[in-house]
């Protein structure tokens, strides 16, 4: 039977490949939209503004103290009610992005608060201006403690966005969820799943790891 | 959005609501313990002098790693019954959170561990103390007191992993959220309040996360 029912999943591998396209679609987007807004929001909440820092610290501790389950529930069923209708695919990227945006927002300001004071006094006595001297003292010297998580949050991004499957986008899990029910052998079905997974993820997560170990050599150096 | 937000209704399924809550608190207080038992043992195994204990464990821990949550608790509820194991839903649900989180308690532990100076070590083999007797009263204090809060930061992620769990119809706060929104259709309602109560845990966890770093006792311990 185990034979049987491998020829079924070889021939269905093609259904599998549409789900890793459509999992590396949503997690692509929402790692570019995530990025971006995390960091305009990682650089506000290190910025001068006390409003702006807690206003973007409680929505940083709301969106990290909800399940995402829940956080893609409330955009696919409860904007519609405020006359917002979306789509699986849109509200899960929209999902997505917010969630990444959040935990990139804290690694990019505490990765900013590590720089030291020094510095920037340093580059307002040379007459930089404010964004002289993000751009060209304090972000390259925060990239170095950015990195290595960063790459660490879009393994993160990737493993989460099979939660979307939930709504009904057709990613790899959904895909093994379909499959699971007309080729009976969980463990074979969900054990490629799992392989397809790791293939996304596995070159990300030795990427973090080589920036942690290089990242940290460069630090000791200074 | 939330004009006509109807507080009548969740008064109504308060009840539930606090089964719900109760529910999420024992099945992820659970997988909490089972977690951390098996971060700890996969964490010795990993730092075996054997190879292939080593080895094994490396498996599990980078395989659990690399693969999303979803996906493996999809393989032990499709998988176990291929297998002809029939277990109640939440059973496999607690396995799935414990093994899960166990991979990523036993990467915390270690990196406790290895922040351990060498000669700590070799001082316990001198003084004739036994491998568990090393564990137990040398290496698992320090490693505990020095990971207290990458390990609350682990449970946090654990209770909201646990949202997962209603996906594979167990009844928990997720769970109730969609109940209301089958039952009245009222997806407002029904998932913000299930937020609401996960946010009465993150804060919880976060404040005690908060109060043991000021505490001297968990800090090194030597």
């Amino acid at each position: 039977m185990w034979g049987f029912y491998f020829d079924e999943l070889i021939r269905s591998l093609p259904f599998f490949l549409k789900g890793v396209w459509m999992t590396v679609a949503v997690s692509g987007l929402s790692l570019v939209a995530g990025s971006i807004i995390g960091f305009i929001c990682g650089i506000l909440r290190a910025g001068k503004s006390k409003i702006l820092r807690v206003i973007i610290g409680a929505w940083v501790d709301v969106v990290r103290g909800t399940p995402f389950l829940v956080q893609v529930f409330i955009v696919f069923f409860i904007l519609p009610s405020a006359g917002i209708e979306l789509k699986a695919f849109p509200a899960a990227v929209i999902a997505l992005s917010n969630l990444t945006a959040s935990f990139i927002c804290e690694i990019v300001a505490s990765g900013i608060l590590s720089v030291p004071k020094g510095q920037r006094e340093a580059a307002t006595s040379s007459g930089l201006s404010s964004y002289q001297q993000l751009r060209y003292i304090v972000m390259p010297q925060a990239m170095r403690a950015i990195m290595p998580p960063l790459v660490g949050q879009y393994v993160l991004l990737i493993k989460d966005s099979s939660v979307v499957s939930a709504i009904g986008v057709v990613d790899i899990t959904r895909v093994g969820w379909l499959t699971v029910q007309r080729i009976p052998e969980g463990i074979m079905v969900f054990g490629l799943v799992g392989i397809l997974y790791f293939c996304v993820c596995y070159p990300l997560i030795n990427l973090s790891s080589y920036l942690e170990k290089r990242m940290t050599v460069m630090t000791v150096k200074l | 959005m939330l004009e006509g937000f109807n507080f009548r209704v969740i008064l109504e399924y308060l009840p539930l609501y606090g089964e719900c809550f109760l529910a999420t608190l024992w099945l992820s207080g659970l997988s909490l313990l089972g977690a951390i038992l098996v971060g700890i043992i996969a964490c010795a195994m990993r730092l075996s002098q054997s190879r292939i204990i080593s080895k094994a464990a490396g498996v599990y821990i980078e395989s659990i790693r690399s693969t999303p949550l979803l996906a493996q608790l999809y393989f032990f509820y499709f998988g176990l019954p291929s297998l002809g194991v029939m277990l109640p839903e939440w059973v496999t649900g607690v396995i799935a959170l414990t093994l899960n989180s166990g991979a990523y308690y036993a990467e915390i532990i270690r990196s406790g561990i290895q922040a351990i100076h060498l000669g700590q070590i070799e001082a316990g083999i001198s003084s004739g103390l036994s491998y568990f007797q090393r564990m137990r009263y040398i290496i698992l204090p320090q490693a505990l007191g020095m990971t207290i809060r990458p390990m609350l930061g682990q449970a946090i992620v654990l209770v909201k992993d646990s949202s997962l769990l209603s996906l594979i119809s167990i009844v928990e706060l997720t769970r109730a959220g969609q109940t209301l929104t089958s039952e009245r259709f009222m997806p407002t309602e029904g998932f913000l309040t299930t937020a609401v109560f996960y946010l009465i845990i993150y804060y919880m966890l976060k404040a005690f996360s908060n109060w043991s770093e000021k505490r001297l006792v968990f800090k090194e311990a030597y």
